[in-house]
C-alpha cells in the first residue's frame, strides 16, 4: 500500500541578511497509514519548518508533498482547504496555541463552523463528544484557556485538531512544554487516539525518550537534512550515523556502567546560512574523512528499511566494499 | 451529569452580559460612563433647556459679565450666554471629536491590520504610503484637505479623519504584530479559517487594548484640532458655537474674563476624561484574563 504521506526532495530556503538559510534541505520521508514517524533533531534543525511545509502552512522552495496519492503543492490556496481538513497540527506551546479571548467551546467549534460541518444541537453534541474523547471535564466548556493548566490546555488543542476527523496530524513537540507527569498522560492519549481513530502522526520532538515511546519509524535531522531514517527499534538497537549515536548517548541513563563511554559531540551546530556542499555534520564528526568534505552525502538504503547519509556506510567507488567503524 | 447550557443564542447573550457585568464592577469606568451619558443627554436635549437663539445672539450691554444667576457661566465678548453656547456647541464638538476618531480608527485599523497580518509586500506598500503622508505636518495636511474641499463642518471632519489615518495605522499595525506570531493564528489557518475571519476573530480582539486607549485619548485632541481650523476661518463659521472655537475666541480675554476660557476648556476636558475612563474600563472588561 502506498504511504499516506511522502515528500520528495523537499526544500525550504529563507532569504536572510547575508545569504540563504537552508532550513529544510532535500528531505525525503514516507509515513505509512496508521504509523507514527518521529522526527528528531536539535533546535534549529528544521523539524518544525518541515511540519509546517507538509501542512502547507509554509510554502516550500522546491520539492513535492504527496498526500493520499495527490501532490498537494499543486493545489491553489482555495483548494487546499479540502486537503487541510484531513491534516491538522498540535502545537508545542499550549499557551500561545489557544486564543485567550475564546472559550473552550468557541475554540473547538471554530474548525466545525469554518467548514460548515454542523450547527446548533449537532455542533453541541460533537463538541461534547470531542471533550469526552480527549478527557476534559464538561464543566470546562465555558472556561477560558488561562483558567486551565497546561495539560488541559493541550487537550483542548488536541480536541480542536480532532474536530474535523483528520487522517494525519503533525504533532509539533506536543509535550515538551508540559510537566513530566502530564507528558505521559498526553502521550498515552495520543496513542489511544491513534488506535481508535486510525490516525497517522508526524511526531516532531527533540526528546528521544518520548520518540522511542510513540514512534514506529524515526527520522533524525541535522541542519535541514535527514541523516538517518529507520524503524524505531532498529535505531535504538543499531544506530549507525555518528550524530545519531551521540544523540542516543546523550540520553541520561540510570545504569552507571554506561556513564564512562559516552560519545560527546564537540563544537556547535554550523551555520545554516549558505552551508558548504559537504556532509553537514563533518565539522563535529569524529570519523570525518576527506570523502565527507568532498560533497553532499546522499541518503541511501544501507540495510532494508534503514536509510543513512554517511560516507562510512557508502560503498566506496574504488573497491566496492563497505567501510565499517 | 452537570447541566450545561449549550444553547448558542443564550451563549451569545451571556457573553455580552458577562462583559457588562465586569464593566459594572469597575467603579471608575462607571463614573466615566455616567459623565459621558450626562453630556450626551444634555447634548440631545439642548433645545429643550435653552433656545438656540440665546447661543448666537446677545446684547452688547451684557458683554463679559462674570457667572451669575441669570448667566450661569457668564457672557462672552458679544454678550452671549456661555452656558447656552456650550450646550449647543456640544453637538458639533462631539460629532467632530468622536466622528473623526471612529472613522479614522476604522480605516486606519483596516490598513494597519492588513499591513501587520499579511506582512511582506502588502506591509511595505501600505507603510511606505503611510510614511509619506505622516511626513506632512498634521495641521498642514488638514488645511490642505480643507482647502481642497472648501470650508465647512463636514469638510473639516473629513480632513481630520483622513489626517488621523496614518497615526492609527502605525499604532494598530504594531499592536497586530504582537499577535500574528502566535500559534493560534496558525491553528486557525490550518483548519481553513479565511484570512478575513482570522483578522476579525483572532487578531483584532487580541490587539484591542492599545486601539481603545489610542481612540479615547485622541477624542479631546480632535476637538482642539477642529477648533484650530475654525480659528483659521475654515471650520465652524461664526456665530455658530463650538467648544474649540469658543476656546480660541476667548484667548484675548483670558486675564480679564477667565470664565470665558474655563468653561469650554472644562467641557472638552470632561468629555475626554469620561471617554478615557470608559475606554480603560471597556478594555479591561473585554479581556477574559482579567476576570474578577
Amino acid at each position: 500500500m502506498a504511504p499516506l504521506l511522502r515528500t520528495v526532495d523537499l526544500k525550504k530556503h529563507f532569504g536572510v541578511r547575508g545569504g540563504t538559510l537552508h532550513a529544510v534541505d532535500g528531505i525525503n520521508i514516507e509515513i505509512e497509514r496508521g504509523h507514527t514517524l518521529g522526527v528528531v533533531g536539535e533546535s534549529g534543525c528544521g523539524k518544525s519548518t518541515l511540519g509546517r511545509i507538509v501542512l502547507r502552512l509554509l510554502e516550500p522552495t522546491s520539492g513535492e508533498v504527496w498526500f493520499e496519492g495527490e501532490d498537494i503543492l499543486r493545489y491553489r490556496a482555495a483548494e487546499i482547504n479540502r486537503v487541510r481538513r484531513q491534516m491538522q497540527i498540535i502545537f508545542q506551546d499550549p499557551f500561545s496555541s489557544l486564543n485567550p479571548r475564546m472559550s473552550v467551546y468557541e475554540i473547538i467549534a471554530e474548525p466545525l463552523q469554518m467548514n460548515r460541518e454542523c450547527a446548533g444541537k449537532e455542533m453541541e453534541r460533537r463538541i461534547t463528544r470531542l471533550m469526552d474523547i480527549v478527557g476534559i471535564a464538561r464543566r470546562f466548556v465555558n472556561s477560558y484557556p488561562h483558567e486551565m493548566d497546561g495539560g488541559r490546555r493541550q487537550r483542548v488543542g488536541i480536541a480542536r485538531a480532532l474536530a474535523l476527523n483528520p487522517k494525519f496530524i503533525v504533532c509539533d513537540e506536543p509535550v515538551s512544554a508540559l510537566d513530566v507527569s502530564i507528558q505521559a498522560q498526553i502521550l498515552n492519549l495520543l496513542m489511544d487516539l491513534q488506535d481508535d481513530m486510525r490516525l497517522t502522526y508526524m511526531f516532531i520532538t527533540h526528546d528521544l525518550s518520548v520518540v522511542k515511546h510513540i514512534s514506529d519509524d524515526i527520522a533524525v535531522m541535522y541542519l535541514g537534512q535527514c541523516v538517518e531514517r529507520c524503524p524505531s527499534d532498529e535505531l535504538f538497537r543499531n544506530p549507525l550515523h555518528p550524530y545519531t549515536r551521540a544523540l542516543l548517548a546523550a540520553i541520561p541513563s540510570p545504569k552507571h556502567r554506561n556513564a564512562g563511554k559516552r560519545a560527546l559531540i564537540r563544537g556547535e551546530v554550523s551555520d545554516p546560512i549558505d552551508p558548504k556542499p559537504t556532509c553537514r555534520f563533518a565539522p563535529r564528526c569524529e570519523a570525518c574523512s576527506d570523502t565527507c568534505l568532498a560533497g553532499d552525502t546522499p541518503l541511501v538504503e544501507h540495510a532494508p528499511g534503514h536509510f543513512i547519509a554517511c560516507t562510512l556506510y557508502q560503498k566506496s567507488k574504488t573497491d566496492g566494499s563497505c567501510l565499517k567503524v | 451529569m452537570e447541566d450545561i447550557d449549550f444553547n448558542s443564542q443564550t451563549r451569545k447573550k451571556s457573553r455580552r452580559g458577562e462583559i457588562w457585568r465586569r464593566m459594572k464592577k469597575n467603579r471608575i469606568a462607571m463614573v466615566g460612563l455616567f459623565i459621558f451619558s450626562a453630556i450626551l443627554l444634555l447634548t440631545i436635549s439642548a433645545d429643550l433647556i435653552t433656545p438656540y437663539d440665546k447661543a448666537i445672539t446677545g446684547s452688547l450691554a451684557d458683554r463679559l459679565t462674570p457667572p451669575s444667576s441669570s448667566h450661569w457661566f457668564g457672557t462672552d465678548n458679544y454678550g452671549r450666554d456661555i452656558f447656552a453656547r456650550i450646550l449647543h456647541a456640544s453637538r458639533r464638538s462631539l460629532v467632530m471629536g468622536i466622528g473623526a476618531v471612529l472613522v479614522g480608527i476604522t480605516l486606519g485599523g483596516l490598513l494597519g491590520a492588513c499591513a501587520g497580518y499579511y506582512g511582506g509586500r502588502v506591509d511595505s506598500v501600505i507603510m511606505r504610503i503611510i510614511d509619506t503622508v505622516i511626513c506632512i505636518p498634521f495641521m498642514l495636511l488638514v488645511l490642505a484637505i480643507v482647502a481642497a474641499l472648501g470650508p465647512g463642518l463636514v469638510n473639516v471632519l473629513i480632513a481630520l479623519m483622513i489626517s488621523m489615518i496614518p497615526t492609527y495605522t502605525r499604532v494598530i499595525r504594531s499592536a497586530i504584530l504582537t499577535v500574528v506570531g502566535q500559534d493560534y493564528i496558525e491553528a486557525a489557518k490550518s483548519c481553513g479559517t479565511p484570512n478575513r475571519w482570522i483578522i476579525l476573530k483572532h487578531v483584532l480582539p487580541n490587539a484591542i487594548g492599545p486601539i481603545i486607549v489610542q481612540a479615547t485619548m485622541t477624542v479631546g485632541t480632535m476637538i482642539i484640532w477642529a477648533a484650530s481650523t475654525s480659528f483659521l476661518g475654515m471650520g465652524i463659521q461664526p456665530p455658530e458655537p463650538e467648544w474649540g472655537a469658543m476656546l480660541a475666541e476667548s484667548k484675548d480675554y483670558m486675564l480679564t474674563a477667565p470664565y470665558m476660557v474655563m468653561f469650554p476648556g472644562f467641557a472638552i476636558a470632561l468629555t475626554a476624561l469620561s471617554l478615557n475612563l470608559m475606554g480603560d474600563g471597556l478594555r479591561d472588561a473585554l479581556d477574559p484574563r482579567l476576570k474578577d
